[in-house]
């Protein structure tokens, strides 16, 4: 598990400090108006202990994946999706549209303009909505380390439930990883959409320092 | 190859910079005929394929290095035409006309050295970098480690190690590790101090 709330570190941005959340977005004007442009809030679980464990059993047991492979980590999610290691046993398989899915992988390293359609995609995910953060590209950088355009730490741009370290890890330390999160989702502590919402202008302030041409709605979902 | 080179040299002022073997050589074209050399060995030298075009950024000499690789499919023959432009004001001719495929490498060129082609399409638009406020970052003067402790987060804790060192140090024995395991191993092997365990 990863501590978000920590102080973020000084650092010297592209983008002068008072532009980066005023908000101006190079919105196309045909999109004007498509997109919701309120904050997300948190959603606090049922106060019945029975319902929350009901509800966090079922979250448990139907993790559905956005099959969206963000780097070279996506390579390892086609034996697991097909026969050889079959993920459809522990109730997850891999669904086409950010909307249906409640799982997203983030397959190693991301580049800033991925970056850019990770946000994207996290935020059309409806909640509850949890990360894994594969490889270690998304925990230090990895082999990226000193590169000009791949983010170093993932959890300074979206929450992450779980990382899976390794370069790359195999399809087996992936099932390790859902076991992982299985059992937070159980014990109610993969709350990943709640941190998100509860931080956002944190989040929000670290995307904007890297994403600097914000041709996208503040908010997408 | 030889009167591909010589046809070269004659028309368009070109050196040879290296004979590698018989089926591939490299020559040097001044800038401004560069293009027309290049058209010269599509439509008369037979290298119909543009394999890539690459650059050196030559900061001691202040220039840029680009390289065209053309290749002759029926003559099994390549050839690497080097063109060098000034650093400080780096413009190329666009072929673009020639390879229509030749405007990818131009743009990303453009994206990485900030080297300019007027003319080909879409060479201004962002490729991979969207939104680049910094100089190109493929210039040697760009400093990538820099760049990337100041923009991104670094975690706590990071460390590298060497893997020569670390592999000796963790896989191989030492001179008297080894040493002292023959010893022990004489010593079980002759209990009784023989001259072969005295070693």
């Amino acid at each position: 598990m990863t501590d978000d709330t920590q102080k973020m570190p000084k650092h010297r941005s592209p983008v002068p400090e008072e532009e980066l959340l005023s908000g101006d977005s190079f919105l196309d004007p045909a999109e004007e108006g498509l997109f919701c442009q309120d904050r997300p809030e948190p959603v606090s679980p049922s106060r019945v202990k029975i319902v929350r464990d009901f509800c966090n059993w079922a979250q448990a047991n139907s993790v559905f994946i956005l099959a969206f492979g963000t780097g070279c980590g996506a390579i390892e999610m086609r034996p697991l999706f097909t026969a050889r290691y079959d993920i459809s046993r522990y109730g997850m398989f891999p669904r086409p549209t950010p909307r249906m899915s409640g799982l997203f992988i983030i397959g190693g390293y991301a580049s800033v303009k991925t970056i850019k359609r990770i946000v994207r995609s996290y935020e059309q995910m409806q909640a509850p909505k949890f990360v894994m953060g594969l490889g270690s590209c998304t925990v230090n950088g990895g082999m990226y380390w000193d590169s000009y355009n791949t983010i170093k730490r993932l959890d300074h741009y979206i929450p992450v439930d779980v990382y899976v370290a390794g370069c790359m890890p195999r399809p087996e330390s992936l099932i390790a990883g859902f076991a992982r999160l299985k059992e937070l989702i159980r014990a109610g502590k993969a709350e990943g959409a709640n941190r998100y919402a509860k931080d956002f202008e944190w989040y929000k302030r670290n995307q904007r320092r890297i994403i600097t041409d914000w041709n996208m709605p503040e908010h997408n979902w | 190859m030889n009167e591909t080179i010589l046809t070269l040299e004659q028309r368009f002022g070109a050196r040879l910079e290296a004979h590698r073997r018989d089926s591939l050589v490299f020559v040097s074209v001044p800038a401004d005929r560069a293009a027309q050399a290049v058209a010269w060995l599509r439509d008369r030298g037979g290298f119909t394929h543009l394999v890539m075009i690459s650059c050196v950024d030559w900061i001691e000499r202040g220039t840029f290095r680009l390289l065209y690789l053309l290749s002759s499919p029926q003559e099994r023959r390549d050839i690497g035409v080097y063109v060098d432009i000034p650093r400080d004001a780096p413009s190329m001719e666009s072929i673009h006309h020639l390879w229509a495929g030749a405007k990818v490498y131009q743009r990303e060129l453009r994206e990485m050295f900030g080297i300019d082609f007027p003319g080909s399409p879409g060479v201004n638009d962002p490729m991979i970098l969207e939104g680049w406020h910094d100089i190109p970052p493929m210039r040697r003067d760009f400093d990538t480690l820099a760049y990337a402790e100041r923009t991104y987060y670094p975690r706590e804790g990071r460390s590298t190690r060497d893997p020569a060192a670390d592999t000796a140090e963790r896989v191989y024995p030492t001179d008297e590790e080894l040493r002292r395991g023959i010893a022990d191993l004489a010593r079980r092997t002759y209990p009784g101090g023989s001259k072969d365990g005295e070693s």
